[in-house]
């Protein structure tokens, strides 16, 4: 499958819910609002994984939801990047150590998924768009763009 | 007909399709540019449904272990392919039909109706409950929108006594009816603008697709190539319908109104020529701003059975109230 830029310009997001505490989220739905618009660089929230090419992942994963994150992650379509939003997933955060959480995130993944770390606790809508941004560098250094 | 005739119609049908392609998208991306402006956002930019596309058709394409496989993949091809065919019949701007003679205004309406019903085919095909619900949904709304836009549509052809798109786009309804007619066709125009937006699936007519409660409907277990072709449909039906009412309703072209230079200078036939199709363009993007856009912004989506009664019981109802109307005035 040959990545083209075109891919960066139009990339669809679906958003798990993986345990967070719903602070995140409320953070990735106002940066689709008219404050901060991502719709402007070609984002869309889509309501199925089948359409996605970015999976946003909140909140820890807990014990509960570690198979269901596996398989959206297999039912997304290559090419996909992995987005963890929050300090939650990208470390489980204060539930660190935790009985109840199989997480963080990317010890779950399977080997060589793209995963791109959006911290904050809850994250702010510019960090989102930032994290957007190093998804774009991460997917340039996958076709090999930065020679 | 010689043969001369039929090769210049079979190279401008191969090229037709690109063009409707390409005006739906861009229509697409206008469509979604005003929405953004509307809600005080800045937007994507018009190319943005050319990305998308190109993006969808670079992904994989995932076909569910429960789907029946052949209907799953056929289904999005007849989704285009019909609008594709139904622009062939249908006047654009100046030009007449290019199959004139060959199909009507009955034809269109069929043809309208099988990216529905393919839509449906191909989320029950699926085999996912969301995509079921979605495809039961769309089969109770197209059923819905049908009648009111039959209704339009007779009322229109009885006006002409003609089914005949060339024919009907010819003269413009307005100047066959009086006052009363007049009414009446505001009331039928109003009937097929209330279609527009279920026939395009369009909140808040999208019950089908419902993100929210369905998460995608039809589409949920459609991914890469096949979303990619459906996402085509859509913008190929836009172009269709819009061309459809214009043809119907506002067929007027704007050299009829305009003499300055005369028929005698070199070139004014291609200028007409031009100033038609960019005043047809014009009129396409007024009727999906209207029909489309402002609808959609303004209002949030419907229970499915509030937007099947609102066709079948006030939309009909004002139709054939339309319909009385010029009816009635052609009686006296």
């Amino acid at each position: 499958m040959k990545l083209t830029k075109t891919f960066d310009k139009a990339l669809w997001v679906f958003h798990v819910n993986s345990g967070s505490c719903n602070g995140c989220d409320i953070e990735i739905v106002a940066a689709l609002t008219p404050r901060y618009d991502v719709e402007r660089f070609g984002i869309k929230l889509v309501g199925s994984p089948r359409h996605a090419d970015v999976l946003l992942f909140t909140g820890p994963v807990t014990r509960k939801m570690k198979d269901r994150v596996l398989r959206v992650i297999e039912q997304t379509p290559d090419p996909k990047v992995v987005m963890v939003v929050g300090n939650c997933g990208s470390t489980t955060g204060v539930f660190y150590d935790s009985y109840a959480i199989d997480g963080p995130i990317d010890t779950l993944l399977p080997e060589g998924t793209p995963i791109v770390y959006v911290t904050g606790c809850p994250t702010r809508p510019e960090n989102l768009i930032n994290g957007v941004k190093e998804a774009w560098l991460f997917l340039e250094k996958l076709r090999g763009d930065d020679k | 007909m010689n043969a001369q005739d039929w090769l210049i119609r079979i190279l401008f049908i191969l090229v037709i399709p690109f063009v409707g392609i390409f005006f739906g998208l861009l229509y697409k991306g206008f469509d979604r540019k005003i929405t953004a402006m509307m809600q005080s956002r800045i937007g994507p930019p018009l190319r943005q449904p050319f990305r998308d596309i190109r993006k969808l058709f670079m992904k994989e394409n995932i076909v569910p272990d429960h789907a029946v496989e052949w209907i799953f993949h056929a289904s999005p091809i007849f989704a285009l392919l019909a609008p594709l065919v139904a622009l062939v019949y249908l006047p654009i701007g100046p030009f007449e039909p290019l199959m004139e003679g060959f199909g009507d205004l009955i034809l269109i309406l069929y043809l309208l109706a099988i990216p529905a019903v393919a839509m449906a085919i191909g989320g029950l095909a699926s085999g996912s409950p969301y995509a079921t619900v979605g495809a039961q949904r769309e089969l109770v709304l197209m059923m819905s929108y049908e009648f009111p836009l039959a209704i339009a549509a007779v009322t229109i052809a009885w006006k002409f006594e003609s089914f005949s798109l060339a024919a009907i786009s010819s003269t413009s309804v307005w100047s066959l009816v009086g006052p009363l007619g007049a009414l009446g066709l505001l009331l039928i125009t109003l009937g097929l603008f209330a279609v527009l937006p279920g026939e395009l699936s369009k909140a808040p007519f999208d019950q089908a697709e419902a993100e929210t409660e369905l998460a995608g409907g039809l589409f949920v277990e459609y991914s890469g190539r096949n979303l990619g072709v459906f996402y085509l449909s859509e913008a190929v039906k836009m172009v269709v319908v819009g061309a459809l009412l214009i043809a119907l309703l506002f067929p007027q072209n704007i050299s009829q109104w305009y003499s300055f230079g005369g028929p005698h200078v070199a070139g004014f036939a291609l200028f007409n020529l031009a100033a038609d199709v960019l005043f047809f363009l014009l009129k396409l993007l007024i009727i999906i701003f209207l029909g489309v856009s402002v609808v959609r912004v303004a209002l949030a989506r419907f229970q499915i059975d509030k937007a099947s009664y609102f066709y079948w019981v006030p939309m009909t109802l004002l139709g054939l109230l339309g319909t009385v109307l010029v009816v009635l005035e052609g009686a006296i």
